[in-house]
């Protein structure tokens, strides 16, 4: 995994809840592939970070990585669509592409939710 | 658009700038490569070689046109694609570490992937500038890009994304290669995305026709250009991808007047009396056994004697088996093969197709450089393909050695019963020359005749002429006329015999007569002798007579006086009357 060197809009604290919830230490791990701010990736992140909040509160970090900085990171993930969501933790590793507008396809994507 | 541009332009096409593909004949279809600057599909069905079209369009032209390239693979990984280059004599690696060309495996997989909402491409499109930036590429090829329709959801934004993408790259004044993938024949992709292209289409196809499988390459669309409309057979070898185009556009192969000899005297005789033209074409045909390769042969040796060159293309006999046969004619080919003057190869055209017998016999050609080739046989192609195509290839074969001033010997078998003239007419028209051996059959034998149906440009002999194969050669024979045509064999023999037997006779003839003047000239000169001898008897009886006669008168003058002496008479009186008185009166 290449260290990235990143654009982080977001780092929220992962420790705060340690204590809280024992039998889930898992962090998610999430990174947001952007092209500039454009009205899309906006609109990415701002769901992403409503949808985190909500389901994965204080267990998750966001990486917002602009392929416009480094472009030679689109490589590594595979990244073809922006905005492109890739959960790197928990394995498997899965993308979702698109602004994330579609809260339920999101949640089936991350699977925080079973396909119904 | 308008971006300067390193490889060269045909001068005729000032309104298109053209990038040169750098594949073997592809240029001349299309009059000097692809458009420059803007989007070319290849579409064709699987294993059709749309890869490697790909991947030699962008080798060739970091390597000859100094334009570094991109190669973004939708399907085989990065691996896979430089082992499959390999294949072509082409290493990727070198190049990449070069940094001439820059592969990037775009690897979707639509188990991975969901969607949730509006995206773009743009991440496609600042790799494919990041690599594009990191090579100074002027050339990219998407292979295939289609996959992408496979493997990403929401087909609308995908195929606007496409759109962009294409206008993207044409705006970037990149020379593109776009691969797409057929799967009917009704439709040139499987996608429908040859709607963003507009400016080149070049369709790639593989058919199996009885069991022989051929590429052909088509350029159905080039815009502002003229192209070459047909379908091309092309290969794909070790060194890459060849185009054959059906000729090198035009008929403006030089016409040497030199003059070659055939190699077997009599047959420069029949030929205006110095041989075929140098650089022309020559069709030896005839039934099987007629000699065909013995005359190639002559033709070898004596070309050969005379330092030049010779490669010859047996398609039915190992070089062995040619040399053996020919040696028992009396011709030596191993001394010129180990001089180096003489490369044989012989290979089955079944083994790889007619296409591919074409592209071998230009390698060998243009490796070699030969001034004679010899060709044996071209019927044995027809096994291999159709009429249609052998000739097709025959024909640009010609036109390949004809450019290059190659004489060249082309045989062909003609089947037993069928028309000597007809099964060749074909290919018939595209040789200069055209000898046909044939065997006469008379008199229950088979006889080697030749006669030369065709030689254009040069004045010939309209004669059948009989050959026999010698320890020491092909030698043609005397004619012969009979009633019914030319005598062969043993009509000839027996013809032969008989003008022999009718010159004995006159000459005996001759002889006799010559005898019997002799022997009249000995009689007469015997009849000479007598009468010669007669007359000297007679003669000498006369002359015997006539001094006996003389003697007696002196004797009786003698006589006389003596009476008269003794009478003693006036003696003097007497003897004045006596003696002169005749010439006193007179």
């Amino acid at each position: 995994m290449p260290t990235t060197k990143t654009k982080t809009r977001a780092r929220p604290r992962k420790s705060k809840s340690g204590p809280a919830v024992p039998p889930k230490p898992e962090v998610w791990k999430l990174k947001l592939y952007v092209a500039g701010q454009t009205p899309n990736s906006i609109r990415a992140f701002a769901n992403l970070k409503v949808l985190c909040e909500k389901h994965l509160q204080g267990r998750y970090r966001i990486e917002v990585i602009d392929l416009l900085e480094n472009p030679q990171m689109a490589r590594g993930d595979q990244i073809v669509a922006v905005p492109t969501l890739v959960r790197d933790l928990p394995l498997p590793a899965r993308k979702i592409i698109g602004d994330l507008s579609n809260t339920e396809r999101t949640l089936i994507g991350l699977a925080l939710q079973p396909a119904v | 658009m308008t971006q300067k541009k390193t490889s060269r332009q045909p001068l005729s096409k000032k309104t298109l700038r053209k990038a040169f593909t750098g594949i073997q004949g592809l240029d001349e279809i299309t009059g000097g490569g692809l458009p420059s600057g803007r989007p070319t599909l290849v579409s064709g069905g699987a294993g059709s070689g749309k890869t490697m079209f790909g991947l030699e369009f962008l080798v060739r032209g970091a390597r000859q046109y100094g334009e570094p390239g991109v190669f973004m693979s939708f399907e085989e990984t990065i691996p896979d694609l430089t082992n499959n280059a390999a294949s072509l004599g082409f290493d990727l690696n070198r190049l990449v570490a070069d940094k001439k060309l820059f592969l990037d495996h775009v690897h979707i997989s639509r188990s991975e992937i969901a969607e949730s909402g509006e995206y773009d491409l743009d991440g496609l499109f600042i790799r494919i500038a990041d690599a594009v930036q990191r090579v100074g590429a002027r050339r990219i090829v998407l292979d295939t890009i289609e996959a992408l329709f496979g493997e990403m959801p929401n087909q609308s934004i995908l195929r606007a994304e496409v759109r962009r993408l294409f206008g993207w790259l044409k705006q970037k004044g990149l020379t593109t290669v776009i691969t797409a993938e057929r799967d009917r024949p009704d439709k040139l992709t499987r996608h429908g995305i040859e709607e963003f292209v507009s400016d080149c289409v070049i369709v790639l196809d593989h058919r199996i026709r009885e069991e022989i499988s051929t590429r052909r390459l088509r350029v159905v669309k080039y815009r502002g250009s003229t192209h070459g409309t047909n379908e091309y057979p092309f290969l794909i070898d070790e060194h890459g991808i060849s185009v054959l185009p059906i000729s090198s556009l035009g008929l403006d192969h030089p016409a040497p007047a030199a003059r070659v000899s055939t190699g077997i005297y009599r047959l420069d005789g029949m030929l205006g009396g110095k041989g075929f033209f140098r650089g022309s074409s020559i069709l030896l045909s005839g039934t099987s056994g007629t000699g065909k390769t013995s005359v190639a042969a002559h033709f070898v040796d004596a070309a050969c004697r005379r330092g030049e060159r010779c490669l010859y293309f047996a398609f039915e006999e190992s070089p062995r088996q040619v040399v053996r046969n020919m040696r028992s004619i009396g011709i030596d080919l191993e001394p010129w093969v180990r001089k180096g003057l003489l490369q044989f190869h012989a290979a089955r055209p079944t083994y790889g197709g007619i296409e591919e017998v074409l592209l071998v016999t230009h390698k060998h050609i243009s490796s070699f450089q030969p001034s004679i080739v010899v060709v044996d046989p071209i019927t044995n192609l027809l096994m291999v393909s159709t009429l249609n195509e052998v000739r097709s290839m025959l024909t640009r074969l010609v036109d390949f050695l004809k450019t290059q001033e190659i004489t060249a010997i082309f045989t062909s078998l003609t089947a037993a019963g069928a028309s000597l003239e007809a099964s060749e007419a074909d290919v018939s028209s595209l040789m200069d020359t055209w000898l046909l051996l044939k065997a006469i059959e008379v008199g229950g034998e088979r006889n080697r005749a030749l006669y030369v149906l065709k030689s254009r440009g040069m004045e010939h002999s309209n004669q059948i002429r009989e050959f026999v194969l010698t320890n020491d050669g092909l030698r043609m024979l005397d004619v012969y006329l009979g009633p019914e045509g030319v005598l062969t064999g043993s009509a000839r023999m027996s013809q032969e015999g008989r003008e022999k037997a009718a010159s004995t006779f006159r000459r005996q003839q001759l002889k006799g007569r010559g005898r019997e003047l002799n022997r009249k000239r000995q009689i007469f000169e015997a009849r000479m002798t007598m009468l010669r001898a007669e007359f000297e008897v007679e003669e000498e009886i006369i002359q015997r007579s006539i001094s006996e006669s003389k003697l007696l008168d002196a004797e009786l003058l003698q006589d006389r006086r003596q009476m008269v002496r003794s009478r003693e008479a006036d003696t003097s009186a007497y003897k004045k009357r006596g003696g002169a008185p005749a010439v006193r009166k007179r």
